[in-house]
């Protein structure tokens, strides 16, 4: 094959040539990415906001147990103490996200899955859960329980 | 028939000269020494592979993903469809025997050390399969929608949901939103029967040409070996692995009916978490650790600490290759049978704690 030498003009034009099929490329390439990326992200689920729910009534209720109500998506869980006292904690386990249960024979919140304790104040006292749970307001009105977020 | 097969062989022959193939195959051997039985669980976990793929296509038959169908369409497969509590039941006990071979494969390739040069990208491939085994069993524990498989799923994404930077877009990805429902359901089944076998493939085909490629590795001790017997993989080995596949067949039938997989109850996002909740196994000792590490300690997080140890420990074993560099020179190395050691004597004995727990 002839091959004429290569001129500085030559060089500059394959330079040219390089840098734009580049970035055409890359160009091309993030066109086809992005959609793909984006359609991976699952759409934000317009959620109905509630601020309070019915728990049902006081006298379906025992003493000394707790009860899983649902708050919106969010499970809640409702406790009559011992000492007759109605508390509201998020069910939802500060540790890895399982959801709590009232243990009588330990008279505590507890966790299945890591063995996680909460007292009756909602704080953390063993096991692994990092943080305390968030507290619900129970109001009584006649025989009615009704839980809300606290503000 | 046998001039027709042998008309049949050479028609294909004449095109596709099927001769150099079958050569090339015969000149594979395998290498007979005292570590010899390791050699099978390779085949065993491929014969798994392949019965999964089947009973998986069975499954999908009838199988319909969704909050209000998944656990249903199993009842149905298991009280209704004819033999499909043997299907699902083979199909189930089947992941667990595959995990378990493959484990036992990768062990016995550490500890003979045939991950050394020039065999460092048969050994990659294998830890990627081992991998996306896991997810697997991780995506295909959620597809009956029971609530065993509805906490472990939430306590696995959160999991990944603790790692820094990348961790929350993940488990937002892997859950199709922020908590576990129905979208989790649907994208596990996605990936359970379409990304995750997809990619498995690709690698099971370069992992099983290099073997051929590569042929089967010689032991370290096998250059002191004054016999060095070895035996034609081409029928020898091959016929001993397909008596051996037959075996495992028959434990899985018997392991099925005796003990069918149980279905247990459908998911309840508002019931707590069943007391004595457990991973499947071969998470356990995983999980166990997560229980001994506290919440917080000293800055970090527990969680963090658990999954950076693990995720570190899980790169070091993969690149074994590369930092093992006295077995790949042919010279003992200590260090790697002592690290190997106390990984199989850690799962061994935090998989205890855990089943006891």
């Amino acid at each position: 094959m002839n091959q004429t030498p290569e001129t500085p003009a030559d060089q500059s034009k394959r330079d040219f040539l390089q840098i734009v099929l580049g970035g055409a490329s890359a160009a091309f390439l993030a066109a086809v990415l992005y959609p793909i990326f984006e359609y991976l992200k699952p759409p934000k689920q317009a959620e109905v906001e509630v601020s309070s729910v019915k728990a049902g009534k006081l006298s379906e209720i025992e003493k000394d147990s707790g009860k899983i109500i649902k708050f919106g998506s969010k499970p809640v869980i409702l406790i009559r103490t011992a000492n007759d006292e109605l508390r509201a904690f998020s069910a939802t386990c500060t540790h890895l996200d399982c959801t709590v249960q009232y243990r009588k024979d330990y008279g505590t919140i507890w966790c299945a899955c890591h063995n996680g304790k909460y007292d009756l104040n909602g704080r953390n006292i063993s096991g692994p859960p990092p943080r305390p749970l968030e507290e619900y307001r129970v109001v009584l009105q006649g025989d009615e329980i009704l839980i809300s977020k606290k503000v | 028939m046998k001039t027709f097969l042998k008309k049949m062989y050479d028609w294909v022959d004449e095109r596709v000269e099927l001769k150099g193939l079958v050569d090339y195959m015969g000149k594979k051997y395998v290498p007979v020494h005292r570590h010899s039985v390791w050699y099978y669980f390779g085949g065993v976990s491929l014969f798994l592979f392949i019965i999964q793929v089947v009973t998986g296509i069975l499954l999908l038959l009838y199988y319909k993903s969704g909050e209000e169908l998944a656990f249903e369409s199993i009842h149905f497969i298991m009280s209704k469809v004819q033999f499909g509590w043997l299907i699902r039941s083979i199909h189930s006990w089947t992941a667990n025997l595959f995990i378990l071979s493959a484990m036992i494969h990768m062990f016995s390739v550490y500890f003979e050390k045939s991950y050394r040069k020039p065999r460092e990208i048969t050994w990659m491939t294998g830890m990627l399969m081992f991998f996306l085994l896991l997810g697997f069993g991780f995506s295909g524990y959620l597809l009956p929608w029971n609530e065993l498989a509805f906490f472990a799923t939430k306590v696995g994404t959160d999991i990944a949901g603790v790692v820094p930077v990348v961790g929350k877009p993940l488990m937002i990805f892997l859950r199709g939103g922020d908590d576990v429902t129905g979208a989790t359901l649907s994208r596990f089944f996605g990936f359970h029967v379409a990304v995750l076998p997809g990619i498995f493939t690709v690698f099971l085909g370069i992992h099983l040409l290099l073997v051929q490629r590569q042929g089967m590795s010689e032991p370290l001790h096998w250059k002191e070996d004054p016999e060095q017997k070895t035996m034609p993989f081409f029928p020898n080995f091959l016929l001993r692995d397909i008596s051996l596949w037959l075996l495992v067949l028959n434990l899985l039938a018997i392991l099925a009916v005796f003990f069918p997989w149980e279905l247990g109850k459908k998911a309840d996002a508002f019931a707590p978490a069943p007391a004595g909740i457990k991973p499947e196994w071969y998470f356990l000792y995983m999980f166990q650790t997560l229980k001994f590490i506290p919440g917080k300690l000293w800055i970090l997080d527990g969680e963090v600490l658990g999954i950076g140890l693990f995720g570190a420990a899980g790169v070091l074993w993969t690149l074994v290759p590369f930092w093992d560099l006295k077995s790949a020179r042919g010279e003992q190395n200590r260090l790697a049978n002592y690290l190997g050691l106390f990984a199989v004597i850690y799962i061994i004995i935090l998989t205890i704690i855990g089943w006891l727990a």
